[in-house]
């Protein structure tokens, strides 16, 4: 551990803070496309849920890592622009995703009660009003856990971003092990970086969930302890319907 | 945009040995991934608590992390405590170990999915422990997560271009070399994210056509 000099402390706090920006900003986009693809696929015009749909197994089954070495390399070549890194890294990121979290949000916003639509309608609710006031804030608390694990596996995406060269903890890490000649402290202390980033995100998706459910007058399930529960809850989605969740996550 | 077919001619023997090497990275990976996994789900239902808590706390451990730094820790650190192993190997033991934490808890969810009137005949008919295991239990619980675990064999192979980073020479990694060499990245990328979606669109059909069938 000695090894590690202040400055190259330095320099892996700030790989953390861009991977903790890059986190920050990949979720955000990632939710707004995850709300408008899955709610596009319950649209009632065949051609909406068709072209989200395409879009979603698109970006379901391609690779990540492909995808943002294609942003970065060949859109350049291309079509004679550039995105800078940690932009391109974020649209990646975020459209990828984003295509996993619209899946949640499909079946979340399915599984709301037929019934409740209805009474939307009989009281004579205008179509955005019910999404907003009713179908929303029911689905809402369902889709909170699952957002949890893509939460994290987003998190551990944003180590792809390395190989781009923008410089997260991961490619911090690179040139602390080039700079101190040994791999062994500096792996090791990135990798607990990255489970405590981990292990604070469930804690706060942990209290998000509680308030959701409260708001929907709902109990929220005993607090387990830590992280234990990102595996929890993504074996309970995958018992319970790895058919509803469409494959990978 | 310019594309080049004869670009692609010569690229393509190229990639033919790398979609063999991804291939194998993948069925070498998903099945350390199936083994190792079982074995974690196993040691988490021991009744001892010094099996019990490390396997929890480890498993938890590589699952929060990044593949790709567990890739780096075990490409650049076991040489340093003396065992050098090659980049595919490396990669296959990554990509197994890292992906057999989420097997466990599929195994777990399988295993906790089986009726307790199982196990109570299981108990009423004295059965030993492990005939329990081996004749009334695992085949229940694995017939469950069938669809469960392909469902990671593909996240596996979306991942697979990871090994990349270590000097793997799979897809990916022929994409870029072939990229480097003559300065033609478009031909090779786009391929190459085809074939991932060629490959994992039909397997996610059949997976959901398996699905239907197991669950009757």
């Amino acid at each position: 551990m000695s090894e590690i000099t202040s400055g190259l402390w330095g320099l892996l706090l700030h790989g953390l803070w861009v991977t903790v920006q890059l986190t920050v900003f990949s979720a955000a986009l990632g939710a707004a496309v995850a709300f408008a693809v899955g709610l596009a696929r319950t649209h009632r015009l065949w051609i909406v849920r068709f072209v989200s749909g395409a879009y979603f197994e698109l970006f379901r089954g391609t690779s990540a890592l492909v995808l943002m070495i294609w942003v970065f390399f060949v859109v350049p070549m291309t079509l004679g622009w550039q995105l800078v890194p940690m932009w391109a890294a974020v649209l990646t990121l975020g459209c990828t995703y984003g295509a996993y979290g619209s899946e949640v949000v499909r079946g979340a916003v399915a599984a709301v009660p037929q019934a409740q639509r209805e009474a939307g309608v009989a009281l004579g609710f205008t179509p955005v009003q019910r999404l907003r006031k009713i179908v929303l804030p029911q689905a809402w608390p369902e889709m909170v856990p699952p957002f949890n694990n893509l939460l994290i596996e987003l998190l551990k995406g944003t180590a792809l971003v390395s190989v781009l060269g923008v410089g997260d903890i991961t490619f911090a890490a690179q040139l602390v092990r080039n700079a101190t000649g040994r791999s062994a402290p500096v792996y090791t202390v990135i990798l607990v970086m990255y489970f405590v980033l981990a292990f604070l995100l469930t804690r706060g998706m942990r209290r998000v969930e509680r308030r959701a459910k409260a708001s929907v007058g709902r109990l929220a399930p005993a607090e387990p302890s830590g992280t234990a529960k990102t595996g929890r809850v993504r074996q309970q989605d995958l018992a319970g319907s790895s058919s509803a969740t469409g494959g990978v996550s | 945009m310019n594309w080049d077919w004869s670009t692609l001619g010569d690229f393509l023997p190229l990639f033919g040995h790398g979609v063999l090497v991804t291939l194998q990275a993948l069925v070498l990976g998903a099945l350390i991934a199936f083994a190792l996994g079982l074995v974690w789900a196993l040691a988490q239902r021991s009744p001892l608590k010094v099996v019990r808590w490390p396997v929890t706390a480890v498993t938890e451990f590589v699952r929060n992390t990044p593949l790709l730094v567990q890739l780096f820790f075990i490409f650049y650190v076991l040489p340093e405590w003396g065992l050098t192993l090659s980049a595919l190997a490396t990669g296959v033991i990554g990509l197994g170990l890292h992906y057999s934490t989420y097997t466990a808890e599929v195994y777990r969810a399988g295993i906790d999915g089986v009726p307790a009137g199982q196990w109570e005949a299981a108990t009423a008919l004295s059965l030993p422990r492990s005939r329990t295991w081996a004749a009334v239990i695992l085949p229940q619980a694995l017939r469950r997560v069938t669809p469960a675990l392909g469902n990671y064999v593909i996240a596996m192979l979306k991942d697979s271009p990871m090994l990349m980073t270590i000097g793997v020479l799979e897809m990916l990694g022929q994409a870029r070399q072939f990229g480097s060499r003559t300065f033609q990245m478009n031909e090779p990328i786009v391929v190459v994210g085809i074939a991932f979606v060629l490959i994992a669109y039909p397997a996610s059909l059949l997976l959901r056509a398996l699905e239907r069938r197991l669950a009757r």
